[in-house]
């Protein structure tokens, strides 16, 4: 970055200050003139027609100079120094708490239903967390472990939603059935799509991976035979307690168990079941970190030569993730298939991919806690402002602008070792490989 | 025979569009070998600012639709390369040393700030201009059917052609062209032997933008409507045409334009027009299974 | 020929060409079953690209590489599938610029070249999985492994740092450590003393001469270095422009009147020869 000699601005701060103001003013100014300043409406005639809105491009452009005033005054010409609003004892102090977020984390999500038992709109949040969560850690073993570059995710998570769909309304299997087959079938796409990028480098493998999510997405939409088209799979029989159904009848759930019927018991039931599945791969991935494949999937992220100068075939290795990844989000997209009942092409676009993909990179480091948070904010952030509706998606574009400028490697910024010796020490960020795949 | 040429002239016209929007991401690419994923929204961005300075222009009493054009074209190519810039300068630049996933899902969150920014600026309906450009030649008139060469499809294909000839001169004889290939090679000593590297990389972001904007005003005259979700569409079929051309590769990404632009449009005409993005998703797969660094891309030596 | 002699590797007539570019040409070489054999020469000599179609990362485009082991199987180098070659024909390797797992500690460095063992011993990963015994025990004995080259390298203090932070020395002998770790009947070093002072290139000679004393490990070496070339190797190759000029004992090759020309160019007497015939 160049930093110009300023003795111009270390002796007439303000001067200087006022100078940039009045440039970022100007820019704001070229930039909102046409888009904001004026407005264009279809008129009764069905042209479009004109009008002026130069209040609020009057305000805009006044609120750029004052902050960029602001800043100039504050820190000088320098970068954006987000970073220094943060105190670093605050930064330390949540390190310190990190360490307890996981049991703390897991502790919360158990109480959730019991805590919120009235509260249907916070019981589906946080079946909605839990989905993310799971995603992410699906993808965090592509992504974070492997180092490879999958921008498709929805894809595999897709298979999943519409194989169990398609089992369970044709073939009438159970649940816990269609679900380890609709993960074998996500897995072996997974393999399938991974097969032919093998060799792909980098962003080749993520350019591929993208074409293979939206010709998944575009198939389901056209094959109207076998998808349904844009109409999707509806009445998609909805979860039952081993056997026993959540209706207000003989021989349910509630009648079973001498309860009093409630629509909630069928919530609770889908929370606990996404958090057990959701545990069930944080159980998994922590445990294929400490065997050879997991640290094959690191040691690929860190280099891929080395590791086949040490005689690891690195596309087994490579298949392996790519169909793990495949096999949990296949997971999750069945118990989406039945959590909603009905399903349609319209849930499977780029933007989820590029969602999960940002909650593992905003999550840090292959880190499981950390993707755990960063899809809890993500998420739940997205959801709390819904009252702001279209302002809603913008915040969250800005805030993935500024969480990446902030802090690059994400949310937790150490890797902890799957091995150790003597005491286990965290490696630091600075060390860790992000992947050529 | 004469549906097939009515396809070749459709398909050209639109790959060149596809074309310009991917020599942004393919010199973004090779100078800093990042996806610029907000290029397409920048694309859209470009496509509204000319429709409203257009609109604007009219409502001021500029009717001539020549000088109107031409007016448009300057204000939509400055204004989107400030576009360009302020979207450097500010998601992607403070990420330059950082690692390579991080200006990725700036890239990404860039992109859904500008395509929100538009909807809520401009509403989510789609917006209809009436056809500014009109009339053509009929080039062949026979029983079966009748080749016409429209007006505006002459314009596109010239000013592309004209574009990436002024866009190769420049890369090959200027200054600017030479400090931009000195750093694709290699960033860290271009620096050290002098080339202002922020400069030209916001210049490669600039001139890409500029383009896009190019292609925007195409695409409204062409299409005659626009709306703030093409940017995702096109510019994920840009890119895979700059990777199918060889990514880096400048004329590359026109050639990769055209191709899609033609498979694209061959495949609605003959096949089916609901699978046409997955016969262009396809054969960018397939080639890159075979040639993993696109057509006229570098096959790169692994050094060991 | 007793078959201590045998050659472990043979070399025959291999030629790699990048386009127009000949980048070695028609090398043909053996290297003896526990020797130090070491391959030398000028920069852009050709060494480096040798080794790496030794162990498979280029595909030579002709000539043959024959790796024979002790109990008479034998492997054509240049028709194995570059990670076979560490695992089936078992030749190591280090990198003239370091590859080491940065973002990984010494020991999981250690760890991760001992994935076929371990892959095979988790069966294939299910029994790991489900924490059977005979999987802890391989694990045990994969630590004990990595600890025991850990401290022959010393290197023991530092198993739980990132390798990015080790110093440049331990670096190297951590790759090194890394590859024995392997168990290759070839060791091949691509430039291990580059960087490292007097006292660092001898105790390399030491742990060189250690793996091919104690462990029987043939060592296949590209140097710089004479001190350490000298020092350890039982039999040098000589490489210029891509074509050997030499191979023969560290003597013979030290007198070498081409070699000489090679490394230091030609006698001045030479040159104003040269010079008065063209007439300068």
């Amino acid at each position: 970055m160049t930093q110009q000699a300023a003795p111009h601005a270390r002796s007439q701060p303000l001067q200087a200050a006022l100078k940039d103001a009045g440039l970022s003013a100007l820019i704001a100014f070229g930039l909102f003139f046409f888009l904001i300043g004026l407005r264009t409406e279809q008129g009764p005639t069905g042209a479009l027609e004109i009008t002026t809105r130069l209040p609020q491009l009057a305000m805009l452009v006044g609120a750029v100079f004052a902050g960029s005033l602001a800043r100039g005054l504050l820190f000088g010409r320098d970068a954006i120094g987000i970073g220094r609003f943060i105190p670093p004892a605050l930064v330390q102090a949540a390190t310190r708490i990190g360490r307890f977020a996981g049991p703390a984390l897991l502790g919360f999500a158990l109480l959730v239903p019991w805590l919120f038992y009235d509260n249907r709109y916070l019981l589906d949040l946080g079946i909605l967390v839990l989905t993310y969560v799971m995603l992410g850690w699906g993808l965090n073993i592509v992504v974070g472990l492997a180092g490879l570059l999958d921008l498709g995710y929805v894809a595999f998570y897709a298979v999943g939603a519409y194989s169990y769909a398609l089992l369970a309304t044709h073939f009438e299997l159970s649940f816990w059935i269609c679900l380890p087959l609709a993960g074998i079938l996500s897995a072996f796409w997974g393999i399938l799509l991974g097969f032919p990028v093998l060799r792909l480098r980098g962003d080749y493998l993520a350019i591929v991976t993208l074409a293979f999510g939206e010709i998944i997405r575009l198939v389901l939409l056209n094959w109207q035979s076998l998808t349904g088209g844009p109409n999707g799979i509806s009445s998609i029989p909805r979860p039952s307690f081993f056997g026993l159904p959540f209706v207000d009848d003989e021989g349910s759930f509630a009648s079973t168990f001498g309860l009093e019927y409630s629509p909630t018991h069928r919530v609770v039931f889908l929370f606990y079941l996404i958090l057990a599945l959701a545990l069930v791969t944080n159980w998994v991935t922590i445990r294929l970190r400490r065997l050879p494949i997991g640290r094959a999937w690191e040691a690929m992220r860190e280099d891929e030569i080395a590791c086949r100068s040490l005689g690891i075939n690195t596309t087994t290795t490579k298949l392996t993730a790519f169909a793990m990844g495949a096999m949990f989000g296949g997971f999750a997209g069945s118990f989406f298939a039945t959590r909603q009942g009905f399903i349609s092409p319209e849930s499977f676009t780029f933007g989820e991919s590029a969602l999960v993909l940002a909650i593992v990179v905003l999550g840090g480091m292959g880190s499981q806690i950390g993707v755990a948070i960063a899809a809890f904010v993500m998420i739940g952030g997205f959801e709390l402002f819904r009252e702001l509706d279209q302002y809603r998606m913008l915040v969250f574009g800005f805030a993935m602008v500024t969480i990446m400028i902030w802090r690059p490697r994400g949310l937790v910024a150490t890797r902890e070792p799957s091995i150790h010796l003597g005491e286990r020490k965290a490696v630091g960020a600075a060390f860790v490989g992000q992947g050529q795949g | 025979m004469e549906y097939f040429l009515q396809q070749l002239i459709n398909g050209l016209t639109l790959g060149s569009i596809y074309g310009l929007i991917a020599i942004g991401y393919t010199m973004v690419y090779g100078i800093i070998g990042m996806i610029n994923f907000a290029h397409g929204d920048v694309f859209m961005v470009g496509g509204f600012v000319a429709l409203i300075a257009f609109l604007a222009l009219v409502a001021i009493g500029v009717t001539a639709v020549p000088l109107a054009l031409f007016l448009v074209l300057l204000i939509a190519m400055g204004l989107t390369a400030l576009y360009g810039w302020t979207v450097e300068r500010f998601a992607y630049r403070p990420l330059r040393h950082s690692y390579r996933l991080a200006p990725l899902i700036s890239a990404i969150g860039m992109s859904i700030i500008l395509q929100n920014y538009v909807q809520i600026a401009q509403g989510a309906r789609v917006k209809p201009l009436p056809p500014l450009v009109t009339g053509g030649h009929t080039l062949i008139a026979s029983e079966a059917f009748v080749v016409q060469l429209s007006n505006i499809q002459i314009i596109v294909v010239a000013t592309t052609l004209a574009l990436l000839a002024a866009f190769t001169w420049l890369v090959a004889k200027t200054r600017l062209g030479r400090d931009m290939r000195a750093c694709e090679q290699d960033l860290k000593m271009a620096s050290l032997l002098g080339v202002d590297i922020d400069r030209t990389i916001s210049l490669t972001f600039v001139i890409g933008a500029a383009l896009a904007s190019v292609a925007g005003i195409m695409y409204l005259l062409y299409y005659g409507v626009i709306d703030f979700f093409i940017g995702f569409v096109a510019g994920v079929k840009a890119f895979t045409a700059a990777v199918l051309g060889g990514i880096g590769s400048l004329p590359g990404a026109m050639l990769g334009g055209m191709l899609i632009g033609l498979i694209e449009t061959f495949w609605s005409a003959y096949f089916s027009i609901e699978y046409k993005d997955v016969a262009a998703f396809s054969i960018l797969i397939i080639v890159l299974i075979f040639l993993p660094t696109g057509i006229l891309g570098r096959p790169e030596v692994e050094k060991v | 020929m007793t078959a201590a002699s045998n050659p472990i590797l043979t070399v025959e007539r291999l030629s790699m060409r990048f386009g127009g570019l000949i980048a070695v040409d028609e090398l043909s070489f053996a290297a003896r079953r526990g020797h130090i054999t070491a391959l030398i020469g000028p920069n852009g000599a050709g060494k480096t690209t040798v080794f790496n179609c030794i162990t498979g990362f280029y595909k030579p485009s002709t000539g043959m590489i024959r790796l024979s082991h002790t109990d008479g199987r034998a492997y054509l180098l240049e028709r194995l599938l570059n990670y076979r070659v560490a695992k089936v024909a078992r030749v190591a390797r280090t990198f003239q610029n370091i590859r080491l797992f940065p973002g990984m500690t010494a020991l999981e460095n250690l760890v991760v070249a001992q994935h076929n063992v371990l892959m095979t011993a988790s069966g294939f990963t299910f029994a790991g999985l489900f924490g059977l015994k005979s999987w802890h025990l391989a694990e045990r004995a994969a630590l004990d492994k990595a600890r025991y080259w850990l401290d022959r390298t010393a290197l023991l203090q530092r198993a739980d740092d990132p390798a990015g932070a080790l110093a440049y020395g331990e670096q190297r002998r951590l790759e090194i450590a890394r590859a024995m770790c392997t168990e290759p009947v070839l060791l091949c070093l691509d430039e291990p003393a580059a960087g490292l002072n007097a006292r660092e290139s001898a105790e390399l000679n030491e742990l060189l001469q250690f793996i091919r004393t104690e462990h029987g490990t043939s060592i296949l070496l590209i140097e710089h270095d004479m001190s350490v070339v000298m020092e350890i190797s039982d039999h040098i190759v000589v490489l210029d422009y891509g074509v050997k000029i030499a191979d023969g004992t560290p003597e013979a090759i030290r007198n070498d009147p081409k070699v000489i020309a090679a490394y230091l160019g030609v006698e001045d007497e030479e040159v104003e020869q040269v010079e008065a015939e063209v007439g300068l």
